[in-house]
């Protein structure tokens, strides 16, 4: 055998890294969907035998349906709102030259970087004091939440959008205007097709992240006001059945499948 | 269509000037090439015509229309782009269309006109095609068709071919004017291939630092150059430095007497020759102005010969025999006797 058609080491070694990182990512994920079908109310190994009761039970537990629905209504406005403010953002960062843009870039990322506690506790006390202040029931309101998690989004819609519009040729939107079509026309029907796949991965990598927080909510539910990712967790500290596993299962399949008919349209990989 | 009247343009970038004073009137149908060097304003030229540039000073005219402070979408002057800008997502048929759809044309109403502007450029049957799926060639006359389809008042090509393979650009080069003829179509074209404007032109603005140095037809600019830099950016001129002694006499810096029509005045000069009226051996002999000169340098290209040659010490000047049969290439140092008449120069002020 010609030393030319053996795997170099160092290609060995990469494959080898690849793996184990692809196992460590995956491994949780495999270990939750086992343990969804377990059939025994304590998990231990092996399993007694295997069951889909955890499922049903999943399905017809009231505060992970009050908890799902609130999540998708919080995720969903939060996506909106964080489009209509990062949008027009990131068209000003790209496209004018700003006093200080380069800071403002960093500032509209940080909430990505901040870690949840930080941001729920100074949003907290951001929240009482207006609410003192104003007079205005904030605190533990509907709003008020749905304004925090616009703030998680924003980042997302900001870093991808901006990514699109960098290598965008504003040669055509000249071209549009030189046909008669005025700025709004010219947005609507050439800039926005073609920063599509950013505004898509966008909104999905952002209505996700708001989706699944937890630690920043945790500070900012009013009473009878859980997110699913809290009723999870309120119930786990009650229970360790499966249900939570199944529960967790139908939310990894559900934003499995969103992900997959995204990148029908979209080539998540080529934006991300 | 209309006649198209820019009125002393004037365009500055804080203490730069880009385009100065450019005032230049285009008949209707008329196809007008502004031709010049890169940085020479051309481009800002038609920009502020299109309405994507405001000009500081002076106004724009189409027809009857001041259209100074109109915005690009109210102006109706159908830009072919450089780069082609295409609406990548959109189909050929789409793109045709757009223009029409701003115009709030009926969709029943438009089809028949993207077919026959898609027919103008022999694209018929390419409706369905994403710009992406056609060569550049083809995507330069989408790029036309787009533009025609609007049937704009003026017509506003920049450097519309200088993305085409050089034997496409020669085609290219003859449809559209072809087209524009046929249209009547009042155009402007922005350039700085000499070869292009020379062609397709039937006038042309020649432009250097923001300055229109010259407006005439292409025989006009050869045969007439308003200036030095005209002499030598329109065709080759050879230059010689010197001063002019005498009404129509003029000593080089290397003390050459040449007697020249057009040396009036007095002062520094340069006097320009067209290469191809400076004759050679014994066609120079019966002339008024013949010198022995000294080749320097010669370069064989094919139809003519370049030949590098000094007159004296300082004087060294350019000039071409047609390759006819049996002309030898004259060594270099070897003297030739070479002539021309006294009105074959032009004498321009020196410029500092």
């Amino acid at each position: 055998m010609s030393a030319s058609s053996r795997p170099s080491l160092g290609r060995i070694a990469l494959n080898g890294a690849a793996g184990i990182a692809l196992v460590y990512i995956l491994l949780p994920l495999i270990f939750v969907t086992w343990l969804a079908f377990f059939r025994q109310e304590i998990p231990s190994f092996p399993p007694e035998g295997y069951s889909v009761k955890w499922f049903a039970a999943a399905a017809n537990n009231q505060p992970f349906i009050n908890g799902f629905l609130l999540s998708l209504q919080v995720a969903v406005a939060a996506t909106l709102i964080g489009l209509v403010i990062g949008v027009p953002a990131s068209l000003a960062l790209v496209r004018h030259r700003i006093v200080l843009g380069p800071m403002f870039n960093t500032l509209l990322l940080l909430p990505l970087v901040m870690p949840g506690i930080v941001l729920g506790t100074a949003l907290y006390v951001f929240q009482i004091e207006t609410e003192i202040a104003t007079g205005l029931p904030v605190m533990g309101s509907l709003g008020g939440l749905i304004m925090a998690h616009a703030l998680v989004v924003i980042p997302w819609v900001v870093r991808l959008v901006t990514a699109s519009l960098v290598g965008f040729d504003r040669t055509i939107e000249e071209a549009a205007q030189n046909l008669g079509a005025g700025p709004f026309t010219t947005f609507r029907r050439v800039t926005l097709p073609s920063i599509r796949p950013g505004l898509v991965a966008a909104a999905l990598f952002g209505f996700v992240t708001s989706f699944g927080n937890l630690e920043m909510s945790l500070f900012l539910v009013g009473p009878g006001r859980t997110t699913l990712p809290i009723a999870i967790l309120q119930y786990l500290e009650w229970k360790i059945d499966p249900t939570v596993a199944a529960a967790s299962l139908i939310q990894i399949v559900l934003i499995a499948v969103a992900m997959i008919v995204t990148d029908r349209y979209v080539k998540l990989s080529r934006v991300v | 269509m209309a006649r198209l009247s820019l009125e002393h343009l004037r365009k500055t970038y804080g203490d730069t000037t880009v385009v100065d004073d450019v005032a230049i009137n285009i008949a209707d149908g008329e196809f007008l090439v502004l031709l010049g060097p890169s940085g020479c304003g051309k481009t800002t030229t038609l920009r502020m015509v299109a309405g994507f540039i405001a000009p500081t000073a002076g106004g724009i005219t189409i027809g009857e229309r001041s259209v100074t402070t109109l915005p690009p979408w109210k102006r109706n002057c159908g830009l072919v782009f450089q780069s082609y800008a295409l609406f990548p997502h959109m189909t050929v048929a789409e793109n045709v269309a757009f223009g029409l759809e701003m115009r709030k044309i009926a969709p029943a109403d438009r089809a028949p006109r993207v077919a026959e502007a898609l027919r103008l450029v022999q694209l018929a049957g390419f409706d369905e095609r994403y710009p992406r799926q056609l060569s550049g060639g083809q995507q330069q006359r989408v790029a036309l068709a787009r533009a025609l389809a609007m049937e704009p008042d003026v017509l506003l090509l920049d450097e519309p071919l200088s993305n085409l393979d050089a034997k496409l650009r020669q085609e290219v080069r003859v449809e559209i004017r072809d087209l524009q003829r046929k249209l009547g179509l009042t155009t402007i074209m922005v350039t700085h291939d000499q070869e292009e404007a020379l062609t397709m032109a039937d006038r042309l603005v020649v432009m250097e630092k923001g300055k229109v140095r010259q407006i005439g037809t292409q025989r006009e600019l050869y045969e007439k150059p308003a200036d030095r830099f005209v002499a030598g950016f329109i065709g080759r001129s050879a230059f010689l430095d010197g001063e002019i002694t005498a009404p129509s006499r003029f000593r080089t810096r290397g003390g050459v007497e040449i007697g020249c029509a057009a040396a009036t005045g007095s002062g520094a000069a340069t006097l320009a020759l067209r290469p191809e009226r400076i004759a050679v051996g014994g066609e120079a002999e019966a002339l008024p102005n013949r010198f022995q000169a000294r080749v320097e340098h010669a370069s064989y290209l094919g139809a003519i010969l370049d030949i590098d040659v000094s007159l004296s010490e300082h004087d060294r000047m350019l000039l071409q025999i047609p390759n006819k049969a049996g002309v030898a290439e004259p060594k270099p140092g070897e003297t030739i006797t070479i002539g021309w008449a006294e009105d074959a120069g032009l004498v321009y002020p020196r410029e500092a």
